[in-house]
């Protein structure tokens, strides 16, 4: 009797389920839909939720850690993406390799809004800009805990093969990012390919392993962690040390003396898109003065539409994890494209870190 | 029904091994002997002999060996007590222990990442007790757990059921002939139980060698096991033949151990599968 | 009398060990901080936030679906399969049972991804591909407790039936039927047991927006810990109780051990 009651719950949980498949079915088969892949933590979810109520645009919303896995998954082949946000040197890759599709800004009501000096900041990765639209930009930088650490210290990437702070800190699961500071260290460029200083840059990096340096290698965890003091000091970029810093009046996020990364991150529409007006329409909206307020507030990146920069306070103009300033700007660089010999040896070189 | 129509009943079953189980088995050979141009390659099976590959399926092997015996250990003795135990709801703490392994293997693994991490309760009760703290989150050793923590139902139910069939009689049989506690389980229940462990230890081995997930999350990127290789390769790397010759050798891996684990079911009750 | 206490200690740490942190999430739900440590007063905040989670629900919705599509067509497949398994000859049973073991025996890793590379080639990643594969590893469950009870049937009593005037379906639906069905059932029970749990497999053959349970949370945990997953911990954990108690405890999980086989 209660295997009976039991088939037949589940026989109900069925048909509750099959319905809502059903209606959730019939909106992704009239076309209007739209395949977006980000970073993980990149958007305020509802700012997707009110993309589908005013357009009746059914969003498939698919998240990725790094650049890298960005670059697979899109390469893969096995999911058609409409539009992807990825960062500036996967972006060139991309565009080099002619998988990116041109836009039509003049159908962008709200591409206005952008600030035209960091649209010109994009020439470096999308050379007559035709290709990307801007999302967010910020620093490499790192944050670290007030109470353990003073801004001295993190004043320069030293302090990360520094053997006191052992288990104490944080590094980026991501191979671009975790070089940088090693290869700056070493006073090469972060955009350095030579065989033998990536070489020397892995020697540091696995010495800072071997002296129980590193606690993790995180990503989208490390404000996380960080907020939780979990460690002393964390390789990171700029916006998730804002969001660590409100939460936790420990925190403080420094951008060390020799210079960093540079990054921005851009929305572009690659050849795998289906719909090119549902596309434009989504960049569209991620410009609107509303929306990308919205976006602000939840990621706390520097933004590039200027309504959002005006309405800030002068707090958080003058905080660094947010907005860099000029002279921050200046000390960093952006990454170049790495083609596909580059990308392997790195894809090596890190394996090799993270298997030592 | 006669029985030459009734084998056509199993026609969209052997559909289903041709075209989900038998044809990406074929894509994974596909994909592992060649290169990106389609010319015949050994070069991604060989792969696993270098540094890297080998260092992670060191400590795969490692790691998967220590969580099989760990497991072993620990619900061994469980099974005993548990089929010892002579009260009316045997079935209800039999349950008890069971319940957790339905609960989503994520949430499993969550759990430890909060008991563990640095500033997480276990540390925070260590503390306040004036207790040195245990650094484990981020190390082998937190992955291990996990993993025993997973698996450990696994390893007790097969254990568990082949005990309930060893007849009391018998043992009593072997003390009225005499037989101490000590003859009792070297002569009978282990035995008797060989073909519990085998299974135990095939099903906590095989997913703790190849497991990526508490890894990742437990091991904070310390810990690169081969499922770890094999996932960046085919999500991040973009190397897909790389991944498929390593997922190759894995399942060669497997296979074998699991035949070595075989040799020593000796009943052979195991390999009957019906 | 030492044993005893020694048996009963020994029982008492296993449990602990088990049933521990599950505690520590329960407690950690109505905890009104999102410290992991500190308690800032009781609160149900976690569970309506948990609800009003458009990912996590989705992610529980797909997961229903996934599940309890792929076990019925599972079930029906390998019922079917089972019979044309048992009428054969030895040799060819041999090679169903063969073909039947690779999902069971392979990692669960390599599963996926061999059917990754399949489905690459050939369609769009989606729901459709997650439920295939679901269906692919659950249907040896079935098979593999089904034909044991298929072998132990006793012909005469059908064939008595048909001598009686019975038709051949009614006598099946009637005679042969009863006797497979607890067998049928445990395998559906395995199937949705292994289907509710399948990580590695999901995560290679989804699509985008289409994750599981497990594929979301594998997500959000890789990116912090948000404390409405303590809220879904203990929704899920009370849920499975309440399930397995109505259903007088399922058999299912007992064969698990045949079947890793």
């Amino acid at each position: 009797m209660k295997r009976k009651l039991l088939s037949a719950l589940l026989v109900a949980a069925l048909a509750v389920s099959m319905t809502a498949c059903s209606t959730g079915g019939s909106s992704a088969k009239d076309g209007s839909t739209l395949t977006v892949l980000n970073y993980g933590k990149y958007i305020d979810e509802t700012v997707v939720k009110q993309f589908e109520k005013e357009t009746g645009i059914k969003v498939k919303y698919e998240e990725y850690e790094s650049p890298e896995e960005m670059y697979t998954k899109y390469k893969a082949g096995s999911i058609d993406y409409d539009v992807i946000c990825s960062s500036e040197y996967m972006v060139e890759k991309l565009i080099n390799e002619g998988e990116v599709l041109e836009e039509d800004y003049d159908a962008m009501d709200n591409y206005k809004n952008l600030d035209p000096t960091i649209v010109d900041m994009s020439s470096s990765y999308d050379k007559n800009h035709t290709y990307s639209v801007p999302y967010f930009y910020g620093t490499l930088g790192l944050i670290y805990n007030k109470t353990q650490v003073d801004a001295n210290t993190v004043s320069s990437w030293d302090c990360l093969w520094n053997p006191t702070y052992e288990d104490e800190i944080i590094m980026e699961n991501s191979v671009r990012d975790s070089f940088a500071p090693a290869l700056i260290s070493l006073g090469y460029s972060l955009n350095d390919t030579d065989e033998d200083h990536l070489n020397a840059a892995l020697d540091i990096l696995k010495k800072q392993k071997d002296d129980k340096i590193v606690y993790a290698y995180y990503v989208d965890e490390t404000a996380d962690a960080m907020i939780g003091e979990e460690a002393a000091i964390a390789l990171c970029y700029s916006g998730e040390g804002a969001l660590a810093m409100e939460e936790n009046e420990n925190l403080g996020y420094a951008v060390p003396k020799e210079g960093s990364n540079l990054w921005i991150d851009s929305w572009f529409i690659p050849k795998s898109c289906t719909n090119q007006k549902n596309a434009m329409q989504f960049l569209n909206f991620l410009c609107r003065d509303d929306i990308a307020e919205k976006n602000f507030e939840y990621v706390q990146y520097a933004s590039p539409i200027t309504s959002v920069v005006e309405n800030q306070d002068k707090e958080q103009l003058n905080n660094e994890a947010i907005n860099p300033s000029k002279e921050t700007i200046k000390r960093c660089e952006i990454y170049k494209a790495l083609d596909d010999e580059k990308s392997a040896l790195y894809n090596k070189l890190w394996q090799e870190l993270l298997s030592h | 029904m006669n029985k030459f129509k009734q084998q056509f009943l199993a026609g969209p079953y052997l559909i289903w091994i041709i075209g989900f189980i038998l044809l990406p088995l074929v894509m994974i050979l596909c994909y592992g002997f060649t290169t990106g141009d389609c010319s015949f390659t050994l070069e991604y099976i060989t792969a696993i002999a270098s540094e890297t590959n080998r260092k992670s399926l060191g400590l795969s092997l490692k790691l998967g060996i220590l969580c099989t015996v760990i497991c072993l250990v620990l619900a061994y003795p469980l099974a005993m007590i548990l089929n010892n135990m002579h009260i009316k709801n045997q079935g209800i703490v039999v349950f008890i222990f069971m319940l957790p392994m339905w609960m989503n293997f994520m949430l499993r693994i969550l759990a430890w990442k909060l008991l563990l991490s640095k500033n997480g309760v276990i540390n925070s009760i260590l503390t306040s007790l004036g207790l040195d703290r245990i650094n484990i989150i981020n190390t082998p050793a937190a992955v291990v757990l996990g993993m025993v923590y997973d698996f450990l139902p696994f390893m007790l139910l097969p254990i568990y059921n082949s005990m309930t069939r060893i007849r009391h009689d018998w043992i009593e049989a072997a003390k009225d002939l005499g037989a101490g506690s000590i003859t009792i389980f070297f002569k009978i229940i282990l035995p008797l139980t060989i073909s519990g462990i085998v299974s135990g230890i095939v099903m906590v081995f095989v997913p703790s060698l190849t497991s990526f997930a508490i890894s990742q999350i437990l091991g904070g990127g310390h810990v690169l096991l081969i499922g770890n290789v094999i996932e960046q390769d085919f999500m991040q790397g973009m190397q897909w033949n790389a991944g498929s010759g390593l997922s190759f050798v894995l399942m060669i891996f497997v296979l074998v151990s699991m035949a070595l684990v075989n040799l020593f079911d000796k009943e052979g009750e195991g390999t009957a599968l019906c | 009398m030492l044993k005893k206490i020694a048996s009963r200690f020994y029982m008492f740490l296993m449990f602990a060990f088990l049933y521990l942190p599950i505690i520590v999430l329960i407690v950690l739900s109505f905890n009104d901080s999102r410290s992991k440590v500190k308690w800032g007063g009781f609160t149900f905040r976690w569970y309506t936030n948990c609800f009003r989670d458009e990912n996590i629900m989705s992610a529980f919705a797909t997961t229903l679906q996934v599940t309890l599509l792929s076990s019925v067509i599972a079930t029906i497949i390998g019922t079917l399969a089972a019979f044309g398994i048992a009428a054969m000859k030895k040799r060819n049973q041999t090679i169903f049972l063969g073909a039947t073991n690779i999902p069971l025996l392979n990692a669960d890793i390599v599963t996926g991804i061999s059917m990754m590379l399949l489905f690459v080639k050939f369609m769009d990643l989606g729901f459709v591909t997650v439920l295939i594969a679901h269906i692919t590893f659950s249907i040896p469950y079935v098979i593999l407790n089904v034909l044991p009870k298929l072998k132990q049937i006793n012909h005469s009593t059908y064939e008595a039936a048909l001598d009686l005037g019975a038709s051949p379906l009614y006598a099946f639906f009637k005679v042969t039927w009863p006797e497979i069905l607890p067998g049928v059932f445990s395998g559906f029970m395995m199937a949705v047991t292994m289907s509710l749990d399948d990580f590695s497999i999901t995560y290679f053959t989804k699509g985008a927006g289409v994750n599981t349970l497990s594929t979301m949370l594998y997500t959000e945990l890789r990116k912090g810990i948000k404390p409405e997953l303590y809220a879904l911990s203990t929704i899920l954990f009370f849920a499975v109780l309440l399930i397995l108690l109505a259903g007088n405890i399922s058999p299912g999980k007992k064969q698990r051990k045949q079947a890793a086989k």
